[in-house]
Order: C-alpha cells, then sequence, then structure tokens
C-alpha cells in the first residue's frame, strides 16, 4: 500500500504545480508530472507477484502480469508526447504575443 | 532486495526530483529535472515487467526534452517576484492536498494490494491471446488486434494535435515574414 500512496504523492506535487505556480513552461511540467504518475499507477495495478512480462516463449510456462493495462498505457504515453507538443508550441504562440511567461501578466487583448 | 524497496526507492527519488524541478529558478535545470522523474518511470516500468513500456517511455522523454529546450532555451527568462498573495496561495494549496491525502489512505485501504491483481477481463487475453492472434507479444496482441479500434483513436488524437502545433507554429512564421 506505501507504492500506491507514494505515486498519489507524485500526483499532489503535480497539482501543487499546477495550482501554486505561475510560470507557463512550470504549469507544462507539473502537468507531465500528473501523466507520469498516473501512467505509473495503473502499472503498479497491474503487477503479480513473480510474474513475467507478457511475452510467451516455447516451454516456459510461468505466470504473467497483467497484458491489458500496459497496452492502455501505451497508448497513454504517445498521447502524452502529442499533448505536450501541442502546448509547448501554443506557450511558444504567447511568448511571441506577450513576452513574459507569467500568467498573471498575460491579461491584456492583443490583436 | 524484494521489488517493493527498490521501487519505494525509485518512487522517493521521483517525488524528490519532481519537487526540485518546480522549484528551480534556472528553466534548463527543471527541464533536466523533469527527465530524471521520466528516466525514474522507465526504469520502474522495468522492475514492474514492462519492458514494451520501458522502451516507449524512454524515447518519450528524450522527445520531450529535446522539444521543451529547443524552444524554451533561447526565450530571456523572467524571475517570479514573490508576492504576498502567493505565499498565502501556497500555503492553502499544501493544506488542502495534506487533507486529501489524510483522507485518501482510507480509499488505499480498500483496493487489491500490491502484487495481486484481480485478472478478470486479463485471464482470457492471457489464456487465448496466441491462439487467437498468432502473437508471441500479448501486450501488441491486445493493442493491434483485440483492441484495433483503441489504437486508430490515438493515432487520430495525435495526428490532430501534431496538426495543431504544426498550423499554430506556421501562422506565427507567415506573420514574421509579413513584418520584414
Amino acid at each position: 500500500m506505501i507504492i500506491y500512496l507514494l505515486c498519489f504523492v507524485l500526483f499532489l506535487v503535480g497539482i501543487y504545480g499546477v495550482i501554486t505556480k505561475r510560470d507557463l513552461v512550470k504549469i507544462i511540467l507539473s502537468l507531465a508530472i500528473m501523466g507520469y504518475s498516473a501512467n505509473l499507477f495503473l502499472i503498479l495495478f497491474a503487477y503479480k507477484k513473480s510474474a513475467l512480462y507478457p511475452i510467451l516463449e516455447k516451454g516456459v510456462d510461468v505466470p504473467m502480469v497483467d497484458p491489458l493495462p500496459q497496452a492502455l498505457v501505451l497508448t497513454s504515453i504517445v498521447i502524452e508526447l502529442g499533448t505536450t507538443a501541442l502546448l509547448v508550441s501554443l506557450v511558444a504562440k504567447l511568448f511571441q504575443k506577450y513576452r513574459t511567461f507569467d500568467i498573471t501578466k498575460i491579461r491584456r487583448l492583443l490583436g | 532486495m524484494p521489488i517493493e524497496t527498490w521501487l519505494t526507492f525509485v518512487l522517493g527519488f521521483m517525488i524528490i526530483g519532481s519537487i526540485v524541478a518546480l522549484e528551480l529558478k534556472d528553466i534548463l535545470s527543471s527541464i533536466i529535472s523533469i527527465g530524471v522523474v521520466g528516466l525514474g518511470v522507465s526504469v520502474a516500468f522495468l522492475f514492474l515487467q514492462a519492458p514494451d513500456l520501458a522502451i516507449v517511455q524512454f524515447l518519450f522523454e528524450i522527445f520531450a526534452i529535446i522539444i521543451l529546450v529547443k524552444v524554451f532555451i533561447k526565450k530571456d527568462y523572467h524571475y517570479e517576484e514573490p508576492s504576498r498573495i502567493n505565499k498565502m496561495l501556497i500555503g492553502v494549496t499544501v493544506i488542502t492536498l495534506a487533507v486529501i491525502f489524510i483522507f485518501s489512505i482510507s480509499v488505499f485501504k480498500n483496493i487489491p494490494p500490491f502484487g495481486e491483481p484481480l485478472l478478470h477481463t486479463s485471464k482470457y487475453y492471457l489464456e487465448n491471446g496466441a491462439g487467437d492472434t498468432g502473437a508471441a507479444n500479448l501486450v501488441s496482441s491486445i493493442i493491434l488486434d483485440y483492441r484495433a479500434y483503441d489504437t486508430l483513436g490515438e493515432v487520430t488524437v495525435l495526428f490532430t494535435a501534431i496538426l495543431g502545433s504544426v498550423t499554430v507554429l506556421r501562422l506565427s512564421i507567415r506573420k514574421n515574414k509579413n513584418k520584414e
């Protein structure tokens, strides 16, 4: 149970960054931290004691870990890369307009 | 050593790394600390018997660091000036998150303990995956055969994200050309 709790602490660190940081780059990094902890939690949930990776071999018959969360997390990691790239390009565009990363200063409407 | 000890070590390392990444003033150092956290996730996947995921996470981390450094390295960086409202916000947030953590302990007692998954749906995949699909790697048999529509959706999301970022960046390039 302590491992699940540590994983949840990692998620809370990400939420803390999203709420308190005023820097857009730091907010992107905290979103990445939250993504890591969610993926890791699913894989922790799938682990089975004294089991091997889910790849079949000839003549080897051992219990295997749950392959379903692994497949879903594989999807999720790739999507995370796409969303991170989109966020980074949006922030770069915002920087071009406002010349700052501080979200409290990005308030004026510039055409 | 049992796997719990290793995982506790790696997770503690990741928590320290992420706090360091959020609190450092220099932007390049924070990006590199995030890279350390992501590689810690990759090592944890290796311990949890998911070699495919470890490779994909490693590649994701390298690409993410390259993108972040490439975009943000040349921007002049403004330091956050500390204000009283911000200090109050940090205090309130930390207290609230601590309360959430304390109340969540009873939730984590209800889920099955570490190392004993439920395996209701996956039992079918483990028993019949090789016969149904002919793939030795069960993860790829799920991702490309049982849940192929899921993968199609993933590719659609990825395509849309890349299209969006290309559009946003191209607009700015065109505007710069008009100015010149």
